[in-house]
């Protein structure tokens, strides 16, 4: 506590203009930074995988299921931040038990039970249930355990019950495609609808964070699925990464032009809060956001994206620009969180000073914290590519269904 | 035939049923999201609607409210803690404007700025407004903060969870984490003593009789005829919090 006292005694000897007391101390911290940028990661992933599913993008096949995975490992880690900063976590359940439905935070827990259960372990299961069941026959301990409690008891694989599996997952996918926009649409509406912090509020808040949700998803399953592939040493498949780097160029360009618009329409209408948010921006907040956000995160991969669409460099140097551009996207998503969550806080809602963000290495709020819940989901992830082998399916009795199914359709 | 008809007129009647049910299922979902929409409004029935009403022009900046606050309630010590608080506003003559607040006011102020670049200067108490559209209580998740029948907005601590959003909710920074609570704290306007028929400390300690507590639903009472006898503003009115706070004499610096 003398350690907490001494930290804040320090930054009020920072504190810049005039804050009200209370604002000294900056309680939301760094891990809810984590929480945005984790929550925007799975529904962007999950944007893309479902672009191969429902609008039979074909070339994405082996990105599909790295993409489900991924977004399945990001999910199961996204709420920890959240608890884990709570003054009293071990009530974190009466959110769920007792929630006031007026809140907008109160929603979350359903929001993300919703994603999790119906869409991303339903989606999953019905893609692997076949392939756990052939697992299972030449699995040992305990693999062939976890098969065994996943398979939840099917052993039919007849092709009408793949057939079932086929619809089920995309019928899934269809009512997925609206819960991650509802999922991350609903982080943003968190934060826009605080109508006391003239930063956050803003009615585009949630479209700018679906946006932004997206372009790090995508950029997160371009990184994961180069690195697996080395890991792996298999090589890339450059066709599904050109549509990647393609999409994620669009999606840059309109998450670029919402929040290119909310600036403009904050500094044109130039309210009562514009002098202390312009000082903010070209101060305490100038690095994170136009050298990270705006500059590294985004106008560069924009520019280079779009340079490649016209002209095209080898194969090798593509590769290893989708690699440095997908780090580079992640890097200014996470600097676009941080703008909003800490820059929303470093000013006074007096209008007429700073406070500063000190933050802490080690500690429940510290960076290591963040690091810790940004790197166990790749931690889960590989313990679930270690289960469920996007590319050891099996392919070859799948295509009869397949075809048979197609024909369904065509029919 | 005729058990086919049947059938298909006992599905109709499930289908048509089970719709009903569902419609009214989902209508009963919807209604609790009226209150976002319409916020809230002054509780009917029977019994006072607490208010406050500060006087600018009698504050002499004495910050005996916020000491008397600090040692009637479990408000930490430190400075960064506050239920209430006295700010003060120096307006230059070059229109620059000074605001300053050390350690909350407690133990009175210095004036900073040389005499002759001072165009107007006075001291504002702050405090919780208790507002009857509060956001606080709009966003608490598990509905910890609440407002009682007698318009004051308390936390329950035994039920908060210290998620934080209220603070960020309120336009006025009236709210705390509690540092070894960790729970959410502000101002109670001394609900254990107004319900003994006290005055809240910072009220009864004020030497100059700046605050003025009392009921608004009283037309006889001390509060409304300060509201009728001046010129009285909320704080931050366009942010329609709906707040009980009536500060007479507030200047356009003051936020």
């Amino acid at each position: 506590m003398e350690h907490h006292f001494q930290r804040l005694y320090e930054v009020l000897s920072q504190v810049e203009g005039y804050i009200y007391p209370n604002e000294i101390e900056l309680y939301w911290s760094v891990l809810i930074v984590q929480y945005p940028f984790i929550t925007g990661l799975v529904a962007g992933a999950f944007i893309l995988a479902s672009l191969e599913r429902v609008f039979n993008v074909k070339v994405l096949r082996p990105t599909y299921h790295l993409a489900l995975l991924t977004a399945l490992a990001f999910l199961i880690v996204a709420v920890m931040p959240l608890v884990s900063h709570l003054g009293k976590p071990f009530r974190a359940f009466e959110i769920m038990m007792t929630p006031n439905l007026n809140s907008a935070m109160a929603i979350f827990g359903f929001v993300y039970l919703w994603y999790l259960t119906v869409v991303l372990l339903l989606e999953i299961w019905f893609d692997y249930r076949r392939d756990m069941i052939l697992w299972l026959d030449q699995a040992r301990g305990f693999k062939r355990f976890m098969y065994q409690i996943l398979t939840l008891g099917s052993r039919d694989i007849s092709p009408k019950a793949l057939r079932f599996d086929d619809k089920a997952g995309y019928i899934i996918t269809v009512i997925g495609i609206p819960s991650a926009f509802l999922l991350h649409g609903y982080v943003g509406f968190i934060f826009g609808s605080i109508k006391a912090n003239p930063w956050w509020s803003s009615v585009l808040m949630p479209v700018i964070f679906l946006f932004s949700a997206m372009v790090s998803g995508i950029a997160l399953v371009l990184f994961i699925y180069m690195v697996v592939s080395r890991i792996r040493k298999v090589t890339t498949d450059i066709n599904a990464l050109d549509i990647i780097g393609k999409f994620l160029f669009y999606i840059l360009i309109m998450d670029f032009s919402l929040e290119a618009l909310d600036q403009i329409h904050r500094i044109y209408e130039a309210e009562e809060s514009f002098d202390i948010l312009h000082l903010l921006v070209n101060g305490k907040l100038f690095f994170s956001m136009f050298v990270f956000q705006i500059f590294l995160g985004t106008l560069v991969p924009l520019l280079t994206l779009g340079f490649m669409q016209f002209y095209k460099p080898a194969v090798k140097v593509r590769k290893t620009i989708y690699f440095i551009i997908s780090l580079l996207v992640l890097f200014g998503i996470f600097y676009m969180r941080w703008n909003v969550v800490i820059g929303g806080q470093l000013f006074s809602k007096s209008f007429y000073g700073f406070t500063i963000y000190k933050g802490q290495l080690i500690g429940a709020e510290g960076y290591l914290m963040a690091w810790f819940w940004f790197v166990i989901p790749f931690a889960i992830l590989a313990f679930l590519l270690w289960l469920l082998p996007p590319w050891k399916r099996h392919p070859e009795p799948e295509k009869e269904p397949d075809k048979k199914l197609t024909q369904d359709t065509a029919s | 035939m005729k058990s086919n008809k049947e059938k298909s007129s006992r599905r109709n009647f499930l289908k048509t049923g089970v719709t009903l049910a569902g419609g009214v299922f989902a209508a009963t979902l919807i209604k609790p999201f009226n209150g976002v929409v319409i916020a809230a409004e002054e509780p009917k029935g029977p019994g006072p609607w607490y208010g406050i009403g500060i006087d600018i022009e009698k504050c002499i900046g004495c910050g005996t409210c916020a000491a008397s606050c600090k040692q009637e309630n479990p408000v930490p010590p430190e400075p960064f803690y506050f239920r209430t608080w006295v700010e003060q506003y120096t307006v230059k003559t070059d229109g620059s404007v000074k605001v300053e607040s050390p350690n909350g006011g407690i133990g009175g102020f210095k004036q900073t700025v040389p005499d002759e670049e001072i165009f107007k200067a006075f001291f504002v108490p702050k405090m919780c407004n208790h507002c009857y559209k509060s956001p606080c209580t709009q966003v608490c998740p598990v509905g910890a903060t609440f407002e009682t029948p007698d318009g004051v907005n308390l936390v329950d601590k035994s039920y908060c969870i210290g998620c934080g959003y209220c603070i960020q909710a309120c336009p006025y920074g009236c709210r705390y984490m509690h540092p070894t609570e960790h729970v959410v704290d502000k101002c109670t306007l001394c609900y254990h003593r107004i319900k003994e028929g006290l005055l809240p400390v910072c009220f009864e300690v004020c030497p100059t009789k700046s605050k003025i507590f009392g009921d608004l639903r009283d037309p006889d009472g001390e509060l409304v005829a300060f509201i009728k006898n001046h010129t009285c503003r909320f704080l931050k009115p366009h942010l329609n919090t709906g707040p009980k706070l009536y500060y007479n004499a507030l200047e356009e610096e003051v936020r």
